[in-house]
């Protein structure tokens, strides 16, 4: 293939991880902006979003009734899930850093191997709601994937709306800069915190349930996009929703442009010198804020 | 916030503490009633199974396969009279963790051979550990490994072929039938290699070219950027994939090149456990497959090959026959059925009695004298050839083509097509 058509596919795989990548990256972002707790369970509930829209599809029937059936009821059923953690683990243990780390540590293993045992080991595929090739003079290309870029990007939308633009979002931006004040001010911490991990959850489960007909579920899928979005959040700058999108368009780019030039192993090894760079140089992330 | 100390209340430890106490002795019970049943100590098998990680389809399939087979050779009076026993220990499909489950197995449980290991990068790092422990180590992993002189004299392939063999057997007819100029695409770790190295050497010999040797790292899910790198004069598109990306890898595939697509020959290892009638594998109608047993009955097998589908609890898809969704890993899984009739002919050929160095010799040097497994219920992918020198069976290999969602045979391969001359000799290694 020569030049222009190569570049050409790489961006587009480049944008598509992008877009995903910021879907998932946001939510773990959000929660560490606000909670201050690094969620290692969050590429779990993004597994689960997968599994769950295949259980939707296998029960549905028709790959149209089943995704939109999945992407209602994955997120909520995570989301549920994500609460009944907030509320028996983290909030136990009062959200406190270190302890929120080994705790969703163990919640991920959990997850993963509940999983195992009622699910199984095998990579099932679910069909895609809407299915053609996109077919460019010098190779096709799914357009399902830019689908999912399309979806995403409306969710990443509609999440940076909900942060900015409503009182929700006002509540959560205010926790974020001082929580104590926030509270002083009559803002509902706990509640806040409770939706916020809710929300990050729906949206890493949205993600699965948008990845799947591209990857199929299986119970370790998680683990890669949960060390990408961590790469993702801490080049932007942990808690910035800006840096994070920001980042995740740096991040997917490069990646979709070395791993189609050169090997996806050096896009790694680039994303992981990204990481180093961008902590010797400014140790908060690109957009981070100083912390008081 | 505030913080509060948090103390672990006494009775909460001890709940936790008796319930994992529970659970170890319930575990432990469970594992050994055949022995108590029949009245004669047990042949004691270590089973190491890949029950998780990458490799947990192939895992669960081979343990079924063990089931049925340890149940066929007990219900017909065991190993030379004793019951067999498994006891079957996980290892994540996880080249750390192998050495450990082989070292827990022999020192542990005490079993009188390990068996079962599947992934080349997990049998390359337990190998050594079984070799130290002077324990006969039973592989099914297909790998060139064994073959290749490189692990020891405790370390057997006697139930599946080595790539290297499969490579060979096969290559005249890729070469005469689909075209002489050839791209790669295999996993980047030890078995990989053995595709790229052996595949090109018999490229070579047949004057044909390779024109692209494409590695893919075994947890990647995502492979349109490889299909970029395909040369647009590629014939042929070889490919071999394991794990859990494999589905997307063929529907990517199908996207990438479209009806202007080359030949594509593939190793059913791409799609084991996956059933053809997945959604986006209509595009492999027309292309071709290695496979070592049939997935689908082809209908001529003799009455030996319906009786171990019937005992596996295979359909005539291969599929499970309690879930016609759960799709067996048909061309590895015969494996380890015939691998556990190798090691019941060894024990009884050799008066293997306890594991002791002087029972280890004598049942190795048995095995090490085996020529010929006919084929038969013991034996049902077909007839073996064994090589105590390299410690490796060679076997008849099928190529398949996809017509209408199914496998359908169009080329078996005789037992000499794949072999190669002897490149070790473990007889001259010392005990």
């Amino acid at each position: 293939m020569s030049f222009g058509p190569h570049l050409f596919l790489a961006l587009l795989e480049g944008t598509v991880t992008a877009f995903v990548l910021a879907l998932m990256a946001l939510g773990l972002s959000l929660v560490f902006g606000v909670m201050r707790i690094v969620n290692v369970a969050h590429g779990e509930f993004y597994m689960l979003g997968a599994v769950l829209a295949w259980a939707c599809a296998d029960a549905v029937g028709t790959p149209v009734a089943g995704f939109v059936v999945a992407m209602l009821v994955a997120p909520l059923a995570v989301g549920g899930l994500a609460l009944a953690a907030d509320r028996w683990i983290l909030r136990r243990i009062d959200y406190h850093p270190e302890s929120t780390i080994v705790a969703t540590i163990g919640m991920l293993y959990m997850l993963q191997q509940a999983v195992l045992m009622l699910y199984g080991p095998d990579a099932r595929p679910v069909a895609p709601p809407v299915y053609f090739v996109v077919q460019f003079p010098w190779f096709g290309y799914s357009g399902y994937k830019l689908v999912v870029a399309a979806a995403s990007g409306l969710l990443v939308l509609a999440t940076w709306m909900l942060v900015t633009r409503t009182r929700l979002g006002l509540y959560m931006r205010a926790a974020q800069q001082d929580l104590e004040m926030a509270q002083a001010y009559g803002v509902p911490a706990r509640r806040v915190y409770a939706l916020v991990f809710l929300l990050g959850a729906m949206l890493a489960a949205a993600a699965g349930v948008l990845i799947v007909p591209i990857e199929q579920a299986h119970y370790l899928m998680g683990l890669d996009p949960l060390l990408l979005s961590f790469i993702v959040v801490i080049i932007g700058g942990l808690g910035s929703l800006r840096g994070t999108l920001v980042a995740a368009f740096a991040v997917g780019l490069s990646d979709g442009i070395v791993s189609v030039f050169f090997s996806p192993t050096l896009a790694k090894i680039v994303a992981t010198l990204l990481v180093a760079a961008v902590l010797v140089v400014r140790p908060g992330g690109l957009f981070g804020e100083e912390r008081a | 916030m505030t913080e509060h100390p948090k103390n672990l209340s006494r009775r909460r430890t001890l709940i936790s503490l008796g319930s994992l106490a529970g659970a170890t002795l319930a575990g432990s019970v469970l594992n050994s009633p055949l022995a108590l049943a029949q009245g004669k100590s047990p042949i004691r098998i270590g089973f190491q199974v890949h029950r998780t990680g990458i490799g947990a389809t192939y895992g669960r399939w081979f343990e079924r396969t063990t089931a049925a087979a340890v149940k066929m050779l007990n219900d017909k009076g065991g190993i030379g009279g004793r019951p067999i026993e498994v006891v079957a220990e996980d290892d994540g499909t996880d080249p750390k963790r192998g050495p450990e489950v082989v070292e827990k197995l022999a020192r542990q449980h005490k079993v009188d051979f390990a068996y079962g290991t599947l992934f080349s990068h997990v049998v390359i790092a337990s190998a050594p550990r079984a070799g130290e422990l002077k324990i006969p180590y039973f592989v099914v992993s297909e790998g060139y490994h064994v073959a290749s002189g490189k692990m020891n004299r405790y370390c057997f392939q006697p139930g599946i072929t080595d790539v290297r063999s499969q490579v060979t057997a096969m290559a005249s007819w890729i070469f005469g039938k689909l075209g002489k100029k050839v791209t790669m695409i295999f996993p980047d770790y030890a078995f990989g290699y053995d595709h790229r190295d052996y595949f090109s050497q018999a490229a070579e010999k047949h004057g044909a070219k390779v024109l692209e040797k494409l590695a893919i790292p075994p947890a990647e899910r995502s492979f349109t950027k490889y299909f970029a790198r395909v040369p647009a004069d590629t014939e042929v598109l070889y490919h071999v994939m394991v794990g859990p990306g494999v589905l997307t890898f063929v529907k990517e595939m199908g996207e990438h090149f479209g009806k202007k697509r080359p030949q594509i020959f593939g190793f059913i290892d791409s799609l084991e456990g996956v059933d053809m009638a997945s959604p986006g594998l209509e595009y492999l109608d027309g292309t071709y497959f290695w496979e070592a047993f049939p997935r689908y009955l082809q209908g001529k097998e003799p009455g030996y090959v319906k009786d171990y589908r019937q005992r596996v609890g295979v359909n005539d898809a291969g599929a499970s026959l309690a879930d016609p969704k759960d799709v067996s890993t048909f061309s590895h899984m015969f494996g380890c059925w015939e691998t556990l009739h190798v090691i019941k002919q060894a024990v009884e050929k050799s008066g293997y009695k306890d594991p002791t160095p002087g029972d280890y010799r004598k049942l190795i040097e048995a095995l090490e004298a085996m020529k010929e497994f006919p084929a038969g219920i013991a034996h049902p992918q077909g007839a073996k050839r064994f090589d105590g020198r390299v410690h490796q069976c060679y076997g008849q290999q099928n190529i398949s083509k996809v017509e209408g969602g199914k496998l359908k045979v169009v080329h078996t391969t005789k037992i000499e097509d794949g072999m190669y001359p002897a490149e070790a000799d473990y007889t001259k290694q010392p005990l």
